[in-house]
């Protein structure tokens, strides 16, 4: 279980195709096997929900990726493109998930501490900002419905509900995992498989929610500042 | 259980009740077994509107009284409608790629033999898994539903359905082609008949599939990266698991890409959004700016065309690649010799999954883009020959000088390099765009994507499921009636689509549901016969297969664990494998995937599993590549 790289294990990481006693290492550093991946293919090790997150955002990354494409080649192929004012709500929104991050990486460090209360306290807080910040987002349409613009107003508010409501749905499933996480793994688990289950949900939640801060920050970039 | 010598920890018991064993299950086997089965539904399903669509060719304005009483919409009075053959042409093509060429390939197989050639008890997530196979089911339960919601005559549609059809036809299903292109598809109803709700459920369907998809997309890439077994190295995986890992990842690249715009497509659609709307359009009678139009105007139907075509190209590697692997895999088993050049085969299955990103224009060329683009295109295109050629080589020199035993898996494999190059090699002539020009969207065309991703990649899946069979049903499949099965396919399925190329290259062109006005295509007839009489007798064996398939899963010779004398580890535990597929215990891997004939080694074959021993005599140098890799524990 040592955390720390020995020289031992570097050489051994490097042979690939070597018998067992070598435990081959694959160049994935600490995902693809290697000493611990090899080691026991049966235990559980909270590697497995990193990874998978990871390979869950790439997909996400690609969807985003296709509507941004759509939203350059829409924004160029017209002369119907009117950019509609940036309601003010979303610097709001903006900052709130901002801090939510912050919050959510002190719970993953009190985890880390094992304090667990000051986990469960830092996990409830993200949550309501999570909610907070959905619930800002919703404002945020209200006040461009009140003004009359809808999502056939013109192809920049298609694409400001479109991509909104997209990170939206992706936030709402970050908030579920949240509360998931709060719900059912705010004690610490029973033996070690469920402990390493308990830190690898919590580091994968993390790893999503930061991903999907990151994301709002590059939407609410695109569809207001980028020209 | 009195042999386990490992602490083992389940991660789900063997379920009880008959719903969590085979219904919601959640074990990758019974998962793989499911979407194999979803897959033989819709290939039904699929092949029926092809020879339906046979029919309507060959015998144009023939009365067939049941299809009169079985479509009164789409066949009125049994002659079938010109929409009614557009629909079949739709539905036929997002079946066959979709529910059939997606699924069962990786769906399928992948799910079932991944975990068990790694070594592993399960997929890394067995929950994400079942959602992946129900979340596909669904999706083909819409697209079904696709077929029925249209009946009705659209909008503005009366005069073009009376003047194609002969008055009061009605479409069964979206027209829209499988590739659904825009600004038609974006329209809705004002664009003709067959392009009303149908076209919602057919969008709502696919961006379902895919999520289906990326789900089980994320399963395998992270399953083969985290939990192998001991010993089992990268590079001493069989190819299959390479094939399903490049597989893997280019549905999560590109899965994604489509669900973006299949969302787009329906907003435009439902939403009055103009993401693919051009301005200035004039539509089956109807000029933009009049109030059935949509609201807006100014998008870019060729947007649509990127977007989908971003995921098409990966898309037809994504149904063969799994394809290659299980071939690769049976021509080394059955030929008894290693792989010849293993590791060139991994490269070559990730240089052809990666370069199938870069080509989506060589299906746009005729869209008006710049020819510099198109140069670009052309050239990417055809170094996909490249890699496509090792592999075909290295096919060639498995079996050079091999002892080779043909049963019946081994020869859908060696029909699998056969169609893949020939219908390859038209993919040389189609990837230049001074070729592709006057080809385009004639039969040529249909005939190359149909030899290589499509029939191609279902041999492929006949040989996996000749060969696996066993394994998971414990019992052979009867080998006299799949010799049966494979030769009147196999000379079926180049009668069928030889004589197409040449329609192509007289210029016939394709989804056009009858020929009959057209006098320089007159002579062709004969031909369109032939194909026609070909498809039905090709369709007609396949009930030998299928009543191969389940006479043998009761009736079948019993197998034992290791019938065909192969050496990866599906073949070390019982056939059908227990509910953890190993019993218990954890194996380990000593050896390559492919060490058959070994020089020096005691015995013909030696399994994975098998500890290499003190006398064994180091492989003589350059053996190593071609059998494998992972020689490096004889030195030791």
């Amino acid at each position: 279980m040592a955390t720390t790289v020995t020289s031992a294990e570097r050489v051994i990481e490097k042979g690939i195709g070597t018998g067992p006693p070598s435990r081959p290492g694959n160049g994935f550093h600490r995902n693809g096997g290697g000493s611990k991946g090899d080691a026991d293919p049966l235990r559980f090790y909270p590697d497995r929900y990193r990874l998978g997150m990871w390979v869950a955002l790439t997909s996400v990354v690609m969807l985003f990726t296709a509507l941004t494409s759509a939203y350059i080649v829409r924004a160029a192929s017209s002369n119907d493109w009117r950019p509609i004012a940036m309601p003010r709500l979303l610097w709001l929104s903006t900052a709130v998930i901002i801090i939510s991050s912050v919050t959510f990486e002190g719970a993953r460090r009190s985890l880390k501490r094992q304090h667990d209360a000051m986990y469960g306290h830092w996990l409830l807080i993200t949550t309501i900002l999570g909610v907070v910040f959905l619930g800002s987002q919703l404002l945020a349409w209200r006040q461009l419905v009140r003004q009359g613009i809808y999502l056939a107003t013109n192809p920049h508010s298609s694409f400001f509900y479109l991509m909104t409501a997209a990170h939206g749905v992706h936030l709402l499933g970050g908030i579920l995992a949240l509360s998931y996480l709060l719900v059912r793994t705010r004690r610490r688990g029973a033996d070690v498989t469920a402990e390493s289950r308990r830190i690898g949900a919590a580091d994968a939640v993390s790893i999503y929610w930061h991903f999907m801060d990151g994301l709002w920050v590059y939407l609410f970039l695109l569809l207001f500042f980028w020209k | 259980m009195a042999e386990v010598t490992h602490e083992v920890v389940h991660r789900h018991e063997p379920p009880k009740s008959f719903i969590r064993k085979y219904i919601f299950s959640l074990d990758h086997k019974v998962i793989g077994i499911q979407y194999i089965m979803l897959a033989l539904t819709a290939v039904v399903v699929g092949m029926a509107m092809s020879i339906l669509m046979r029919l309507n060719l060959s015998w144009p304005g023939t009365n067939w009284p049941i299809l009169g009483t079985l479509f009164p919409t789409g066949a009125p009075g049994g002659v079938i409608s010109p929409e009614f053959y557009l629909s079949l042409v739709t539905m036929h093509g997002t079946i066959m790629v979709f529910f059939v060429l997606t699924t069962a390939p990786q769906g399928g197989f992948g799910n079932y033999f991944l975990p068990i050639q790694i070594g592993t008890d399960d997929m890394a997530f067995p929950f994400l898994n079942m959602m992946s196979f129900w979340v596909t089911f669904v999706g083909f339960i819409i697209l079904l539903a696709a077929i029925f919601v249209e009946g009705s005559v659209a909008v503005g549609g009366g005069a073009l359905g009376t003047a194609l059809g002969g008055g009061g036809s009605g479409t069964v299903g979206p027209i829209g082609g499988w590739t659904g292109y825009a600004p038609l598809s974006a329209l809705g109803k004002i664009a003709g008949p067959g392009q009303g709700a149908g076209v919602n459920l057919w969008i709502v369907s696919i961006a379902i599939f895919c999520i289906g998809s990326l789900l089980g997309a994320l399963n395998f890439i992270t399953t083969l990266l985290n939990m192998r077994t001991r010993g089992m190295s990268l590079m001493r995986m069989p190819l299959t698991c390479w094939a399903w890992f490049t597989t893997a990842v280019l549905a999560l690249l590109s899965f994604p890409v489509l669900l973006g715009g299949g969302i787009l497509l329906l907003l435009d659609r439902v939403g009055g959004t103009s993401f693919f709307i051009p301005a200035g359009e004039y539509v089956n009678g109807v000029l933009s700016g009049d109030p059935r139009f949509p609201l807006h105007a100014g998008g870019s139907p060729l947007l649509w065309q990127h977007l989908f075509w971003f995921f098409g190209h990966p898309e037809v590697y994504i149904a063969i690649l799994p394809g290659m692997g299980a071939t690769s895999h049976i021509l080394s088993t059955f030929a008894r010799k290693p792989v010849f050049g293993y590791r060139a085969m991994v490269f070559a299955i990730f240089a052809i999954g990666g370069l199938g990103f870069f080509v989506w224009g060589h299906h746009m060329f005729i869209s008006g883009m710049s020819p510099y683009s198109a140069i670009a295109f052309s050239i990417l295109t055809l170094s996909i020959g490249v890699p496509s050629a090792i592999k075909t080589f290295n096919w060639i020199g498995t079996l050079w000088g091999g002892r080779i035993r043909f049963t019946t898996a081994m020869l859908f494999a060696i029909g699998f390099v056969s169609l893949f190059v020939a219908g390859g090699i038209t993919g040389l002539v189609l990837g230049q765009t001074s070729l592709d020009l006057p080809m385009h969207d004639t039969y040529f065309v249909t005939a190359h994507f149909h030899l290589v991703m499509g029939v191609a990649s279902i041999f492929g899946m006949f040989a996996a499921m000749y060969f696996w069979f066993p394994k998971m049903f414990g019992r052979l499949m009867n080998e006299s009636l799949g010799k049966f099965h494979f030769w009147i396919t196999f000379i079926g399925v180049y009668t069928i689509f030889v004589p197409m190329h040449i329609m192509g290259i007289v210029g016939m062109p394709r989804r056009y549901a009858q020929f009959t006005e057209y006098a320089f295509l007159g002579r062709l007839h004969p031909l369109v016969l032939l194909v026609s009489i070909a498809a039905i007798v090709t369709v007609s064996v396949q009930l030998v297969f299928f009543f191969n398939l389940f006479w043998s899963m009761f009736k079948g010779k019993v197998a034992g664990p290791n019938p065909w004398e192969a050496t990866t580890l599906e073949w070390t535990t019982p056939s059908p494998p227990p509910h953890d597929n190993f019993a218990g215990i954890v194996p380990t891997v000593y050896r390559g995937p492919y060490e058959f004939a070994v020089p020096g080694a005691p015995k013909d074959f030696m399994m994975q599993t098998e500890p290499v021993t003190a006398d064994e005599p180091a492989l003589a140098p350059g053996l190593g590549d071609t059998s494998g890799n992972g020689h490096d524990g004889h030195k030791r």
